[in-house]
């Protein structure tokens, strides 16, 4: 047990050295890269004084280690700076669209996780049949497909050709759930389908690689129904790698809705982050970029953790 | 080379030859496209989403209902015909995705190559030198890949500003975590056998052990490697654009096409599924090939 624990703090030490790091390079990123920002976001022609202003907004004439302090420091108290495009505090312009992101993230997750494993599991079941292969091929097309055209497809088929579903995911205050699910339905089914996609093949092959050990022949030789050996004997022993990556999936699902949230002009963190880094708007796109950054180091973490809890063996590495 | 080639194609399975057609047209896109393109990159020849073959119907009827058909478009050369319709510009469509092949898949060829020789440089060097090397270098690119990839990409081209060679050079620099990955771990493996050890105390030098010895005999996972490193590459740089970051108009470029075009689908013009679905299918087509010479040189490739 110590060796877990052990294990376990290891992994989230490194966690933190990551985030770390993460948060250093996105508070002092500018300075190492080559060029001035001041002069490339101003132009050449930018007086004096307006170059010194921008710098001393940003921050950017005092030392490093006193600028890394303060913008840690402001962000304990939420305070994350101005936008440089429209002077709002950034943590204002933040909070709307983070519960939105994360609505879309948690229905998507809350559709595709059930989903997949069953497809997977139906999939491992019926192995080497159409339906097995129909499945097969599905989810490898649309791993290979751009988010963007299943996003478009489904606009074309479902909000186009039949007005089922609006194109445009808008979401306000005012509107209630079934209103917002009503809105979400078609960013929500593209993010679907591309995590379905990843979910199902692995838990199939997870399924299939230890349904080849030999207890699961003795299993057959027994007599044993093939749903009772997939969910009894297979399931427990392939749920190290399902966990893994069904939580690397939902890490995706936060970080990865930039693209889907730009097809669907859905008020959300992502689209901010987009918008914001064609507008060069530095502090908002540290603050979003931080927070993306985080939610997915911390995903990663708990798959990390969540994979040894639920195979012993990997508890005592050699 | 070429004959010998052909005969491997021909053993292949269906899905390993129908990618082989898929690279073989986008070569061909590739190599010859102001031949082939009927008009230029960013010239205008008619309005605004014209319809293309499908519209050569020129009957009253079809007329209300799609607008101008086929014969009608305005077209500055007797010659031209606008295929695929016309784009959010008036620009011949068929002509950028023949351009568009040109810019989408040299650029995301030129970063996969680098991000492989910096990957490479540094894994086999951490193979073949151990100790601290190994550990700084590992322990780097352990922390960069905890950092999802898009994100980094963003807040980087905020600060840098979105130029190609920027483009080139932090997706090169943020792809190469992985091929440090592959690239390491093989060499170890080869590096651990007797004619690395041999060459070792013959005094050879590192840079003999790196390239001579170790190199030839991680070429095929290194080759198949390199096929899906393209692929997500190329569907990276697609993302970029459409999302306006990745090349710059005037550039014709098949993620920055579907963004432009992106608007008039929810009136039911499908101009910007066409550079779409191309993207799709070579990421399909390499990966097909890909997939298929894996299994073939060392089926290190299971089920998944």
């Amino acid at each position: 047990m110590s060796k877990l624990s052990a294990y376990i703090l290891k992994r989230i030490a490194f966690a933190f050295v990551t985030l770390f790091v993460i948060s250093v390079l996105i508070s002092l990123g500018v300075e190492f890269l080559p060029g001035d920002l001041a002069k490339s976001i101003l132009g050449q022609q930018a007086t004096a004084e307006a170059l010194a202003a921008f710098r001393a907004e940003l921050g950017l004439d005092q030392p490093l280690h006193v600028r890394y302090i303060e913008w840690l420091g402001g962000l304990m108290r939420w305070d994350l700076g101005r936008s440089l495009a429209n002077d709002i505090p950034v943590a204002d312009l933040i909070g709307a669209r983070l519960s939105n992101t994360l609505f879309l993230a948690v229905v998507a997750a809350a559709i595709a996780v059930p989903l997949s494993v069953l497809l997977g599991l139906l999939a491992a079941l019926f192995k080497e049949t159409p339906f097995d292969k129909l499945v097969s091929m599905t989810t490898l097309t649309t791993i290979s497909f751009p988010e963007f055209l299943v996003a478009y497809i489904l606009i074309a088929l479902l909000a186009v050709e039949l007005p089922l579903f609006p194109s445009m995911a808008n979401v306000t205050p005012a509107m209630d759930f079934w209103d917002r699910l009503h809105a979400i339905a078609l960013p929500v089914s593209t993010l679907v389908l591309v995590v379905v996609a990843h979910i199902m093949r692995l838990t199939r092959a997870a399924l299939i690689n230890v349904l080849g050990r030999p207890y699961i022949e003795m299993a057959q030789l027994k007599g044993m129904t093939r749903a009772w050996i997939i969910l009894y004997h297979a399931l427990p022993n392939s749920l190290a790698p399902i966990i893994n990556v069904i939580v690397i999936n939902l890490a995706y699902l936060v970080v990865g809705v930039v693209v889907v949230e730009v097809v669907f002009v859905y008020p959300g963190l992502g689209q901010l982050l987009a918008d914001s880094v064609s507008k060069r708007d530095l502090p908002v796109v540290q603050a979003s970029g931080l927070i993306f950054a985080a939610t997915y180091v911390l995903l990663n973490l708990g798959a990390d953790v969540l994979s040894v809890l639920a195979n012993p063996r990997l508890r005592h590495p050699k | 080379m070429l004959s010998s080639l052909l005969r491997q194609i021909r053993k292949a399975p269906w899905s390993a030859r129908l990618g082989f057609l898929i690279i073989a047209i986008n070569l061909l896109a590739f190599a010859f496209a102001p031949q082939l393109a009927p008009f230029e990159e960013t010239e205008i020849i008619g309005g605004v989403w014209e319809p293309g073959f499908w519209a050569a119907d020129c009957s009253e009827e079809a007329l209300s209902l799609r607008g101008p058909c086929w014969s009608q478009l305005n077209h500055s050369r007797v010659d031209g015909k606008a295929w695929l319709g016309t784009d959010h510009l008036g620009r011949d469509l068929l002509s950028r995705m023949l351009y568009g092949a040109r810019n989408s898949i040299s650029i995301a060829l030129i970063i996969t190559a680098l991000s492989f020789f910096i990957g490479m440089t540094l894994g086999f060097l951490a193979a073949t030198m151990h100790g601290w090397v190994d550990q700084l270098v590992s322990r780097t690119v352990d922390v960069m890949m905890a950092f999802p990839t898009l994100i980094f990409a963003l807040i980087v081209l905020s600060v840098a500003g979105t130029s190609t060679p920027v483009l080139i050079i932090v997706i090169a620099l943020l792809d190469s975590t992985r091929v440090f990955r592959l690239s390491r771990a093989v060499a170890l493996d080869i590096e651990a056998t007797e004619y690395v050890e041999v060459a070792r105390l013959r005094g050879e030098r590192l840079s003999w052990l790196m390239w001579r010895e170790i190199l030839p005999n991680t070429l095929p996972p290194l080759i198949a490697e390199f096929g899906l490193r393209f692929c997500f590459v190329f569907l990276f740089i697609s993302a970029l654009s459409f999302l306006g970051l990745g090349l710059q108009p005037p550039t014709a470029d098949w993620g920055s096409m579907v963004k432009e075009n992106a608007g008039a689908i929810t009136f039911g013009v499908y101009t910007a599924l066409v550079p779409a679905f191309a993207i799709a299918f070579v990421t399909i087509g390499v990966n097909m090939v890909a997939d298929w010479f894996l299994r073939k040189a060392a089926g290190l490739r299971d089920e998944y």
